[in-house]
């Protein structure tokens, strides 16, 4: 065991290196950061262009990209927490957490 | 219990009805199962023959959907007839189309027609981990402050839980890069890169991230996920490259959520 080239203060020295990196690219407290990642993403009807639908779940699957209209009430996309209800969209439109009746194909 | 793969590849005589009708779906040699006939007692090759036209595109689409980059790299016609061979000789085991294509990218590898691209199954492989990773358990990732709370005469032999999502594949290839300007749908412009590359595949929410992993850094966290104690898995790094950094290791390991906890061990 070749221990005698790395020793506890190397390995701690790292770890506080490591750490304030990350510290600094993300000035958030710990809480925030386990909010923000709780929050994490949501799942949000009637914002998806048509075929973008998200469920990206592989073949066999029956969901991935079948939206046929832009916006499709019924068609969820994952988008950032929060932001769902709030974001604008052409025509007046607002994105929901439930299913929407309204952009449905013909 | 018979597995489906046995009535892809057993001999037709002693089986029963569905694994006659099975066994000559993917070998176009084999005559149609005699125990099918048409209205009046006629002959069904060509009804057999919508059959084995549907598995066999069902098959290719299920490859294609599962590795993209590969596909964009091949071309449509190449990859299908890739595809094609491939299914030929290994018919799925289980009826989950997303776990299909496990040895897709051993078959490349040996494909004779893919030998100009030694990269590509390297690239299928990183896709393969891909979707291993999008399926894999939902769990949480091990958070920076968790480790921050370490006693430092504890460091050496702390154990690191691999994340459920997490993988990683080498490559002698830079299969990272060709593998990331392929996967989506914006132009790919000329790739320069020729060194070795290591992909670090995690799932930490939602989202998979495919990350390159620096040399040295490939090894520290390849040991970390075998299961070696922290200092080990650091004179690992070392020992293989003069230029490892640990602390840039470790920040990416903790961004990336490539582990789900840590614990004390010896």
């Amino acid at each position: 065991m070749t221990r005698s080239s790395i020793n506890t203060a190397m390995l701690a020295g790292a770890v506080a290196t490591a750490l304030s990196s990350i510290a600094s690219a993300a000035p958030l407290s710990q809480a925030e950061v386990k909010a923000a990642m709780d929050a994490g993403k949501e799942k949000c009807y009637g914002v998806a262009l048509k075929g973008q639908n998200d469920c990206a779940a592989g073949p066999g699957t029956t969901c991935q990209a079948t939206s046929t209209v832009d916006y499709q009430g019924n068609a969820w996309k994952f988008v950032d927490g929060g932001t769902c209800t709030t974001m604008d969209l052409p025509g007046e439109r607002k994105g929901s957490p439930e299913p929407l009746t309204r952009d449905l194909p013909s | 219990m018979r597995e489906v793969r046995d009535c892809f590849l057993g001999s037709a005589d002693e089986l029963d009805y569905p694994a006659q009708f099975v066994a000559g779906l993917l070998d176009p040699a084999r005559p149609t199962p005699t125990l099918l006939t048409g209205p009046h007692g006629k002959a069904a090759h060509r009804r057999f023959n919508v059959y084995r036209n549907n598995v066999t595109v069902s098959l290719i689409e299920a490859l294609a959907a599962t590795f993209p980059a590969t596909r964009r790299i091949t071309g449509e016609a190449f990859f299908r007839a890739m595809a094609r061979f491939h299914i030929r000789e290994t018919p799925p085991k289980s009826p989950l189309l997303f776990e299909y294509g496990r040895n897709f990218p051993d078959f490349i590898e040996r494909y004779a027609y893919a030998r100009p691209m030694p990269w590509l199954a390297d690239v299928a492989r990183i896709e393969r981990a891909w979707l291993d990773a999008y399926h894999a358990a939902d769990a949480a990732v091990l958070l920076p402050h968790v480790l921050a709370a370490a006693q430092p005469a504890e460091l050496a032999d702390l154990v690191f839980e691999p994340h459920p999502a997490t993988g990683v594949v080498r490559s002698a290839y830079p299969a990272v890069t060709v593998f990331s300007a392929n996967r989506g749908d914006g132009p790919v412009g000329r790739i320069e890169a020729s060194a070795p590359e290591t992909a670090l595949i995690t799932r930490p929410s939602l989202e998979v991230e495919v990350r390159t992993l620096a040399p040295g850094a490939d090894i520290f966290v390849g040991s970390l996920l075998e299961g070696e104690p922290f200092g080990s898995a650091a004179v690992a790094g070392h020992a293989c490259c003069p230029h490892f950094d640990l602390a840039t290791a470790i920040r990416v390991m903790l961004e990336a959520g490539a582990f789900a906890a840590i614990r004390h061990g010896g």
